[in-house]
């Protein structure tokens, strides 16, 4: 019921600024929205979201997968409820913690390596800077994302992973099997929708997550496929930034951008849910 | 020495041989990384020598062990590889996070933090830092988890009552909404209080909003986990219950509950612990202050995460060592809230274990006392029946 509130309010309360703006809503970037030329959209924002969530998943997806197999597997026993709650405590810490963190010791040990990519490899479009800084970037911003999102999916596929039944971990080893073999055959194939579905909900979190974006990234409005340079703009950066700032109808704007964040990570999350409710992870094991 | 392919390897056989081979790669990877990578290239940047020093590393680990040994095993063991130390990743990001925030802030704590809020801050005074602290900030944050839990908590019980125990129609409906909910971000549970209570004017900034908009985000997680617990009660404590004649509801408050209290207490302070972290939704509903205001319902209300964030985007020379500070306070709260959750979750100790049976034996002597006569008398006046002929 709160999920259709939610909806529901953000529709109504967003509904002057899409009278404004139509469909240009979509289309255009930038937040103008006081004074006679009004102008503001969330593309840009948009684009810049998936691309923080993208590079979130590639960097934090293998990592939290290695994570979750370790400590399904490969732990010792009097190791593994440390470790667990280690991962746990992880996804306990505030991200303005993680945002602080990450600009004052992460961001400058990362700049290195932005530089030297886009001194070496600028022949990859993706990697090619046109600023004169490589800091406060979307591959930065990602990255720290990537970091937040590890214990989440780590915690979910580890319980999946958990669940597989021994008897079939133990016959293929029986059978011959390395571990790494066993892993792939029977860990990882029991596993794929719970993995799916908490990538999902990791990339539902990296598409909403405000505070550390805010902290690393500087505000720009533009699309560039040039990941590495400074500047870029997420929905909820947008939001935050600007919240209180537009008049009325920046706040009617920015509602209409909460909606529009709301039901891309709705729908993510209900696609995530539907794919573990029909994979046969954790189905039909007795315990 | 080299190992006949075809002989079998247990495994667990992981030999002085093989931690040679591994020594081996590790330090010769090391230096073809730093001669190509400093001598031939001249790159700089710790981090970029570690990733390259690792993927070399790996490479050559796997081309020895598979020259030596055999190509499964040398998958095997950079599989493990791999697998060891993406945990160890994890596991050293946290210890990095928490043991600099612990170095950078506790140096800089200063008891007048706890005391004194940023009415008298002025950045040209040299003795600020004496002046100031985030004293509002810290009731604002107690006060609105407070509240927040206070609501959250009971309602997440009874939903996972609902969904655990009672079940029926509804339950799949109401499981996809939570696990659709839990993904919310957190930033759109703010702007969604805000939209509904200060845009239509029905109320303005307060503590109390941004305890309803943490009420939304704690919700999900501490119904998850909370049904969780309640799945792990044995069913036959259930089934003992429900044949003695308990009703449903006797039965969940006296026995499933009861057992289930630790992992519920567990879960409830984690839901505290990540709501006392949050800060996108507290823009939109407590707003921030720099005055003491202690009256959660009504007024705009500082919180920590909050106040570390004005910290953090306005660097002033004198800010910083308070920002640090605030983070240490913030993440210790955290911290304790966490480990408390694990200390009260965990496993009964032996004394706790004692105690219960002890309680056990007292209940069994109690109840005997109860139930017995009456079957005594039947017994006894059967016996008798059956004795006097």
């Amino acid at each position: 019921m709160i999920l259709f509130l939610i909806g529901l309010f953000l529709l109504i309360q967003g509904f002057p600024a899409f009278h404004v703006a139509g469909w240009s809503f979509f289309t255009s970037s930038g937040f103008q929205t006081v004074g006679k030329t009004k102008h503001f959209g969330v593309e840009a924002s948009l684009y810049g979201t998936v691309v923080v969530a993208v590079i979130a998943l590639a960097v934090g997806t293998p990592v939290a997968l290695l994570t979750a197999l370790f400590l399904s597997e490969y732990a010792p026993k009097g190791l593994r409820p440390y470790l667990i709650a280690c991962v746990d405590l992880a996804a306990a810490i505030p991200s303005v913690i993680y945002g602080l963190w990450a600009i004052f010791e992460l961001q400058p040990n990362v700049v290195g390596i932005s530089g030297w990519l886009a001194r070496h490899v600028a022949w990859i479009p993706i990697f090619k800077v046109t600023t004169p800084k490589v800091n406060a970037s979307l591959f930065i911003a990602g990255l720290v994302v990537g970091i937040m999102i590890v214990p989440i999916v780590a915690s979910i596929s580890r319980e999946v992973f958990s669940l597989t039944p021994p008897g079939e971990k133990e016959g293929a080893l029986a059978l011959g099997a390395t571990k790494a073999a066993m892993i792939r055959r029977v860990v990882l194939p029991f596993g794929r929708g719970g993995m799916i579905s908490a990538v999902m909900l990791g990339m539902g979190r990296a598409l909403g997550e405000t505070i550390a974006v805010v902290i690393i990234l500087s505000e720009t409005f533009q699309i560039s496929p040039h990941i590495l340079q400074s500047g870029g703009s997420t929905v909820a950066q947008l939001i935050a930034i600007h919240f209180g700032t537009g008049g009325p109808l920046g706040t009617h704007a920015l509602l209409l951008a909460g909606l529009v964040l709301f039901a891309v990570t709705l729908a993510i999350n209900l696609a995530a849910s539907a794919i573990v409710s029909r994979s046969r992870s954790g189905a039909g094991v007795d315990l | 020495m080299p190992r006949r392919i075809g002989t079998p390897l247990r495994p667990r056989d992981f030999g002085l041989a093989d931690v040679g081979i591994l020594v081996a790669s590790l330090f010769s990877s090391f230096l073809l990384v730093w001669v190509v990578f400093y001598q031939l290239t001249l790159l700089s940047g710790g981090f970029g020598f570690l990733v390259c020093w690792y993927g070399s590393f790996l490479t050559l680990y796997w081309t020895v062990t598979s020259q030596i040994i055999d190509r499964r095993v040398a998958t095997d063991r950079v599989f493990s590889t791999l697998v060891i130390t993406g945990a160890s990743l994890v596991v050293g990001i946290v210890a990095f996070i928490v043991g600099w925030v612990t170095w950078k802030g506790a140096t800089h704590v200063r008891a007048n933090f706890f005391t004194k809020d940023m009415s008298h801050f002025s950045p040209a005074d040299p003795h600020v830092l004496n002046k100031i602290g985030v004293a509002h900030a810290i009731v604002g944050t107690v006060e609105q988890v407070g509240i927040a839990a206070a609501i959250a908590i009971p309602v997440a019980v009874v939903t996972a009552v609902f969904l655990n125990e009672v079940g029926g129609r509804g339950t799949r409906l109401v499981r996809t909404v939570v696990t659709a909910m839990s993904g919310l971000p957190s930033i759109v549970a703010g702007v969604f209080i805000y939209s509904i209570l200060v845009e239509t004017s029905l109320s303005h900034y307060a503590g109390f909003l941004a305890s309803l908009a943490l009420f939304i985000l704690i919700l999900p997680s501490v119904t998850r986990t909370t049904e969780e617990v309640l799945r792990i009660v044995p069913g036959g404590l259930r089934e003992a219950s429900l044949a003695l004649g308990a009703s449903e509801f006797r039965t969940v408050w006296s026995v499933v509950l009861p057992t289930a209290r630790s992992g519920m207490i567990t879960a409830s302070l984690l839901g505290i612990a990540i709501a006392v972290g949050e800060t996108a939704p507290l823009f939109f509903t407590a707003f921030g202050n720099n005055n003491m205001n202690p009256n959660p319902l009504h007024g705009a209300q500082q919180a920590l995460p909050l106040v570390l964030l004005d910290f953090v985007r306005t660097p002033q020379g004198a800010l910083v060592n308070l920002a640090y500070a605030t983070a240490f306070i913030l993440l210790s709260l955290v911290l304790i809230l966490f480990v408390l959750a694990r200390v009260l979750g965990r496993p009964r100790t032996k004394k706790a274990v004692w105690r219960a049976r002890l309680r056990s034996l007292t209940q069994r002597s109690k109840t005997s006392e109860i139930d017995l006569p009456k079957n005594v008398l039947m017994m006894s006046a059967t016996s008798i029946q059956k004795e006097s002929p």
